[in-house]
């Protein structure tokens, strides 16, 4: 685990960069991962994505399905990475702030 | 030179016939930081009969969401060489020829910026390079796809990278062309290969013949193994050069030891159908009866070959244990011819997917979900007429359902025409 400040304000994250947990999530932590995930501009459509993947897990406690992210959101898998590069697991769930995938990837 | 750690217990392994891996990575050591560390690390675990990895691992390369391992030691104190570990899985030739030219480039690609150890090959098929760090899986993928024109393999819940048997390239048995079939669907399948899209990972596999020496019923969602539907053809001549021990049953792989060949005791007899006739003179099939087993013709197979109206089986719903228990493949496409660009197989294969995606559970398999289901759905949703062939034996319960389209009147029923019919 690591400790990383930005903006003034305290998260900690894993080896891969995930906050250990959703609480700690706040807008700041989107405009310090974008970077990484290769986005340079967090558009409408960036954060329509962000917020239906946080308002599933408030809902289920888990992330969707791929085919559910995309029927909700109404984008196709091929556009959210173009707008995620690193795809919806990696990266909308990261910036999200939603706990990192498991089981066989 | 002496390591850095001390392995008692690995030094064990270098000793008997068997290549060991441990003397192989002792000879990367010297020269490979992580190596050291490596067997470092492995001689704790040995010791303390633990793994020390972490948990789990998010990295990969941009565009994609698999193809990469990641992987954290779990005492980067000690072993700070090998505190990240992450394995890149790379698309393999089909059937896995090589030139060493390949195989050069691609060990000066990979050990100054890993490990240098690899897994040849992976059990699904792909190239494994084994331990690298995350600030080095853009760089590998940029000189592998640049410089090497190869890709990375399959990982999560999407496509996995496909593999057949070596088929036609070396063996008489094979019906189909396996490594087309594979090469044809791995590029026809590139974004379903790269990005998850699936309820969970699927697996193709294509073998020559029911021999199946890439393990296609057992190890693949959609397995694809060649058959023919013609007569099997027979060297009458070379069937008597068998029997009368001028040629060597199983060529050779019963071992050294001359025998005499008992044609009716190792062939005739152990025809599952009993199918075969050998009068001393000529050997007769009567092939309507042949369920293609592959006995008689790995027996004697300079005598008896396959077919020559060719094709594969289509099976579906092979998997390991979780979480419903384990499933062979079976059959629902008993005959299809395979010819490229194989438009028919995949017209099914989408019919599968599309159904699959929009019924199959979060980490549900291909064949847990057509347990759940029913096979009966599942050829309603591919539009395949049901088929003898596709069972072992009928059910024995009589829990059946019908759809109501076929029952005179249907499941509306009048309460009140009854009551006038029975009292209460």
């Amino acid at each position: 685990m690591g400790q990383i400040e930005f903006k003034g304000k305290q998260f900690e994250v894993d080896e891969d960069g995930f906050i250990s947990s959703f609480d700690q999530w706040n807008p700041d932590w989107v405009e310090y991962v974008k970077t990484s995930e290769g986005i340079t501009d967090l558009t409408e459509e960036h954060w329509k994505v962000i917020h239906v993947l946080q308002d599933y897990y408030k809902k289920h406690g888990i992330a969707p399905m791929v085919r559910i992210l995309t029927k909700v959101t109404g984008y196709k898998l091929k556009y959210i990475y173009e707008l995620f590069p690193s795809g919806p697991g990696k990266g909308a769930c990261k910036m999200a702030g939603l706990p990192k995938p498991t089981g066989c990837v | 030179m002496a390591l850095k750690h001390a392995t008692p217990m690995l030094d064990e392994l270098e000793k008997g016939p068997w290549p060991s891996f441990v003397t192989d990575v002792k000879r990367m050591a010297p020269k490979n930081r992580m190596c050291e560390d490596w067997l470092g690390i492995m001689e704790m675990s040995y010791r303390d009969k633990e793994g020390h990895w972490k948990h789990g691992g998010i990295v990969g390369v941009l565009g994609y969401g698999g193809g990469v391992i990641g992987r954290y030691c779990d005492r980067p104190d000690l072993f700070p060489n090998v505190a990240h570990f992450h394995t890149i899985r790379i698309n393999q030739p089909a059937s896995k020829y090589y030139t060493t030219e390949v195989l050069r480039k691609l060990c000066d690609l990979f050990e100054p910026r890993g490990s240098g150890l690899t897994n040849l090959h992976g059990s699904t098929g792909d190239i494994v390079l084994l331990g690298t760090t995350t600030d080095q899986l853009e760089p590998i993928f940029y000189e592998l796809t640049h410089e090497m024109e190869m890709d990375l393999g399959g990982s999560g819940s999407n496509l996995r990278t496909p593999e057949g048997c070596l088929g036609m390239s070396r063996c008489e048995w094979s019906c189909i062309n396996t490594q087309d079939i594979i090469y044809d669907l791995t590029m026809e399948y590139q974004d379903a290969l790269h990005r998850p899209m699936f309820p969970y990972k699927f697996k193709f596999k294509a073998s020559g013949c029911p021999m199946d020496c890439v393990a296609a019923i057992a190890r693949s969602d959609c397995s694809i193994i060649g058959t023919w539907r013609d007569k099997i053809r027979i060297d009458q001549d070379a069937v008597k050069a068998y029997a009368a021990g001028e040629l060597v049953p199983h060529a050779g792989a019963g071992g050294r030891e001359k025998r005499a060949f008992d044609i009716t005791a190792e062939v005739i007899d152990l025809c599952p159908t009993k199918c075969m006739e050998w009068d001393g003179k000529a050997l007769k099939i009567w092939d309507e009866d042949c369920t293609r087993c592959m006995h008689c013709i790995r027996v004697m197979p300079r005598a008896l070959r396959p077919g020559v109206d060719t094709g594969a089986t289509i099976l579906v719903g092979a998997k390991a244990p979780i979480l419903e228990g384990a499933q062979l493949s079976s059959v629902v496409i008993p005959f299809m011819k395979m010819e490229p660009p194989y438009a028919e197989f995949k017209e099914f294969v989408e019919k599968v997917w599309d159904y699959w995606m929009e019924n199959g559970k979060n980490r549900e398999r291909l064949g847990e979900m057509i347990q759940r289901v029913g096979l009966r759905e599942f050829l309603k949703a591919t539009d395949l007429t049901p088929d003898p062939r596709m069972i072992n034996t009928p059910r024995y319960n009589p829990y059946i359902f019908y759809d109501p389209a076929e029952v005179p009147g249907g499941w509306e029923h009048d309460g009140v025409a009854f009551r006038q019919r029975h009292q209460a």
